[in-house]
């Protein structure tokens, strides 16, 4: 079964391609053969974007949906079993003092804590998330980043975060990165890939479309802007490219791809930009967990703030926010 | 699950003080004009804003004459540095009352909040800024030790950018040392009437700045007075030329920046979503009432599809609606005048065979409006390829080779403002020593700043607005 969907995606890849033999030339005579980027034209129209005014029934709208787009993540050395179960308790339970709260899409974790978080979000509908194949640098062998991936699978993921390799898309390797994430998703099963490219690292805005390309054709489910581990991480211009890349990819095959920028996300006021761009530039159907996440820890928190306050007319303490996750700084 | 709908986001009109009536701004006071009174109106709503005095010739000769002793006595003697500095108060009061200013002149001209507040009043400041600067190195400027001013200068400026296309004229001619006599356009003169507030408030001394407001009867009468010594118009291609007329065997000096019908090229290897960012800019900006819009498009067939697809799709996010909300992206047409004049040329265009799309936006039942409109299947003997519209009409025309692109763009009376799209350098660089036009953007549009000189070749008018060449048209030749 898994090396069947590894098969389809190199069948799929030559057939949108238009070659007999999918090589390393005919992927990178495919990827260069996108429109280029150019980047001041790219940073002004996000800059735009990021000027809308987001008021009352639609700015309490936009919050809600924000929550249910959020996957909590820990991502630690430190990381515990009673933190886990802490972050999936909050997930459960955003707000105590208003049940209406949404409730984030998913708990992101290390592989070793999937079953942890499993334990306590059992079949709420919080799904469960792992961050798999080497993460955050992705140096490791195949074999290694595959049994990583289904280790977290086995404990109960229902989604896999993996990284691709740069330093194969940085040499112009992109077989290699195509057959890891054709791999990877194989080894998934029924959980859904996130592919994260690490755009921080990819630095030009041509390689953060390149790199989303290759991600789709290569079956990933949702392409991801960061690990969160380099800076800069999730800004609106690569989360502009990417929502473009979706979109143009849904109009060549009729299929969505969703999107996650993930990392430096904290306010509520940037999270509505976020969703701005994606109404405006991929469209009303990527309005929806199911196809836009936010990958964030200390965002929750600021966008429950800012729903208490619509709805009570002043602001709260920070104190007022119940808090499982002792890293976020007051 | 429900659509993102942006709930109303509306600029507030308090910090706005209208009055009912505006007088005259001569010898820095308030004087009744002796012509026949006429309305303001927002074209979003068609609301009455203000009754405005009309300046009769004898009107215009007292602004003349208090212009003149202003010069004489005080301004032309003062020293740069001096001068500079009601430059620079005038900025930083421009600054201090952006949001005033900034809502005024989306009230008396329709345009968005949006671009009032990040474009039209910030720049307006800048070119205060940047021309300060200069008032003490004029002999510094290249031409010559000790360049004078000519004098006192008549300034006519249109309705589409008020207190910018002000600021244009008035910066230069201040910080040369000149004085002014200016009139702003008819339909939009309340930011010209507060910035004679600002004069009073920097105490910028009596007669230096003189405001007059009328149509184009007070025009003539600015043109035609003897005691000017230089014009300087913003406007039509076929009033410039009748200002040409009148001064002509006469010692007047003239600077005009006319109409245009620029060309916005794009080749098929462009940055296809910016350049569509950039075509919508070239076009929609400002509703499309900009002498240098990117009114053509020249696509390379090649894309030509393409572009245009994607360009529909970007149409469609566009907001059309109230000036004043901040989410607006298109707002009101100046006046019906000008909605007349678009929509006999649209109906042109569709009688010619040109195939005509708009985004179907729901418009406002009061006001000028006209929705966000594309032409396909243009060629270059439409008239919608030849006249200036002057609105959110963007005429689509496919080219093949680089030449073909370079003798279309060429290919038009005009020679404002041209664009070009690619990823090669050195397409750009042969493309902008070919192309007739004043402006040359590459992978951008619309760009404006004071230290770069605008202005046209060919019936785009002569003289250069900005920069250091700017200061020339209001310095003495023959240094």
């Amino acid at each position: 079964m898994s090396t069947d969907i590894a098969v389809d995606a190199t069948a799929r890849a030559r057939e949108l391609l238009g070659v007999s033999r999918l090589t390393n030339q005919a992927l990178t005579s495919w990827l260069h053969g996108l429109p280029g980027v150019d980047q001041v034209g790219c940073e002004a129209r996000a800059a735009g974007l990021g000027t809308r005014s987001i008021k009352n029934d639609s700015k309490r709208w936009a919050i809600d949906l924000a929550i249910s787009m959020i996957d909590l993540t820990t991502l630690e050395g430190a990381d515990t079993h009673g933190r886990v179960r802490g972050l999936a308790a909050k997930a459960l339970s955003p707000d105590p003092s208003d049940l209406t709260t949404p409730r984030p899409a998913a708990v992101c974790v290390y592989g070793d804590m999937v079953a942890t978080a499993k334990e306590v979000l059992g079949d709420s509908g919080v799904k469960v998330a792992a961050v798999a194949t080497a993460f955050p640098s992705g140096r490791a062998s195949m074999p290694v980043k595959l049994l990583d991936t289904k280790d977290a699978v086995t404990a109960g993921a229902d989604e896999i975060d993996m990284v691709i390799d740069r330093g194969a898309f940085l040499s112009g390797d992109y077989l290699t990165v195509f057959h890891q994430i054709a791999q990877t998703k194989a080894a998934c099963g029924d959980a859904r890939l996130k592919v994260i490219m690490e755009t921080g690292e990819l630095v030009t805005y041509d390689n953060v479309r390149r790199a989303s390309w290759l991600s789709m054709l290569a079956g990933g489910d949702f392409i991801k802007t960061s690990t969160g581990k380099i800076q800069p991480a999730a800004t609106l211009p690569v989360t502009l490219i990417m929502l473009e890349a979706v979109r143009d990819w849904r109009e060549l095959t009729g299929e969505m791809v969703g999107v996650k920028p993930a990392g430096g996300i904290k306010t509520s006021k940037d999270a509505i930009k976020f969703l701005v761009a994606v109404h405006e530039v991929a469209g009303e159907d990527w309005l929806d967990n199911q196809w836009f996440r936010f990958g964030a820890s200390s965002l929750l928190n600021d966008l429950l703030l800012q729903r208490q306050k619509m709805k009570d007319g002043v602001y709260s303490s920070a104190t007022y926010i119940a808090d499982d996750s002792p890293s976020t700084a007051y | 699950m429900p659509t993102f709908e942006y709930a109303p986001a509306p600029e507030s009109r308090a910090v706005v003080d209208l009055d009912s009536t505006y007088g005259l701004f001569i010898n820095g006071d308030w004087v009744d004009g002796r012509g026949t009174a006429f309305k303001t109106v927002n074209p979003a709503t068609e609301e009455v804003l203000a009754d405005i005095h009309e300046a009769s010739p004898d009107d215009v000769d007292l602004a003349v004459k208090a212009a003149r002793t202003a010069y004489t006595r005080v301004w032309s003697r003062m020293s740069g540095a001096d001068r500079g500095k009601y430059l620079f108060r005038i900025a930083r009061i421009l600054q201090e009352r952006a949001r005033e200013f900034a809502v005024l002149e989306t009230l008396d001209n329709g345009k968005p909040i949006k671009e009032t507040r990040d474009i039209d009043i910030p720049l307006a400041a800048a070119h205060f800024f940047y021309h300060a600067g200069w008032a003490d190195k004029l002999s510094y400027a290249g031409y010559g030790p000790d360049p004078r001013p000519h004098g006192v200068v008549g300034q006519i400026i249109p309705w589409n950018f008020p207190l910018l296309m002000l600021a244009w004229k008035v910066a230069p001619a201040l910080a040369t040392g000149n004085t002014i006599v200016l009139k702003p356009a008819e339909t939009t003169p309340l930011t010209a009437l507060l910035f004679a507030e600002v004069c009073q408030q920097a105490q910028l001394p009596p007669g230096v700045v003189n405001i007059v407001t009328g149509a184009g009867d007070t025009g003539q009468a600015i043109v035609d007075h003897p005691g000017i010594d230089k014009i300087a118009f913003t406007g039509s291609t076929g009033v410039g030329k009748m200002i040409a007329r009148s001064i002509a065997g006469t010692r007047k000096k003239a600077t005009l920046e006319l109409g245009g019908k620029g060309a916005n090229i794009v080749f098929d290897d462009a940055p296809i979503d910016q350049t569509v960012e950039g075509i919508v800019r070239g076009i929609f900006f400002n509703q499309g009432h900009v002498c240098c819009a990117g009114s053509r498009l020249l696509v390379q067939e090649t894309v030509a599809d393409e572009v245009v697809r994607r360009l529909q799709r970007r149409l469609s996010t566009l907001r059309v609606g109230d000036p004043l909300d901040k989410n607006t992206d298109v707002g009101a047409i100046n006046s019906r005048a000008q909605l007349d004049r678009i929509t006999s040329l649209v109906d042109a265009g569709e009688a010619e065979g040109a195939e005509r799309w708009d985004n179907g936006c729901a418009l406002p039942q009061k006001g000028f409006w006209f929705r966000p409109t594309l032409f396909s299947g243009v060629t270059q003997t439409h008239r919608i390829a030849q006249e200036e519209i002057f609105g959110p009409v963007l005429s689509v025309l496919t080219f093949r080779t680089p030449q073909e692109a370079v003798a279309k763009a060429n290919n038009t009376p005009y020679g404002l403002s041209a664009g070009i799209w690619t990823d090669k350098g050195s397409r750009i660089l042969w493309m902008a020593d070919q192309l007739k036009a004043g402006v040359v953007w590459a992978n951008t549009f619309n760009q404006f700043d004071p230290t770069s000189p605008f202005g046209g070749y060919k019936e785009s008018g002569y003289g250069r607005e900005g920069g250091r060449h700017g200061l020339e048209a209001y310095l003495k030749g023959d240094l």
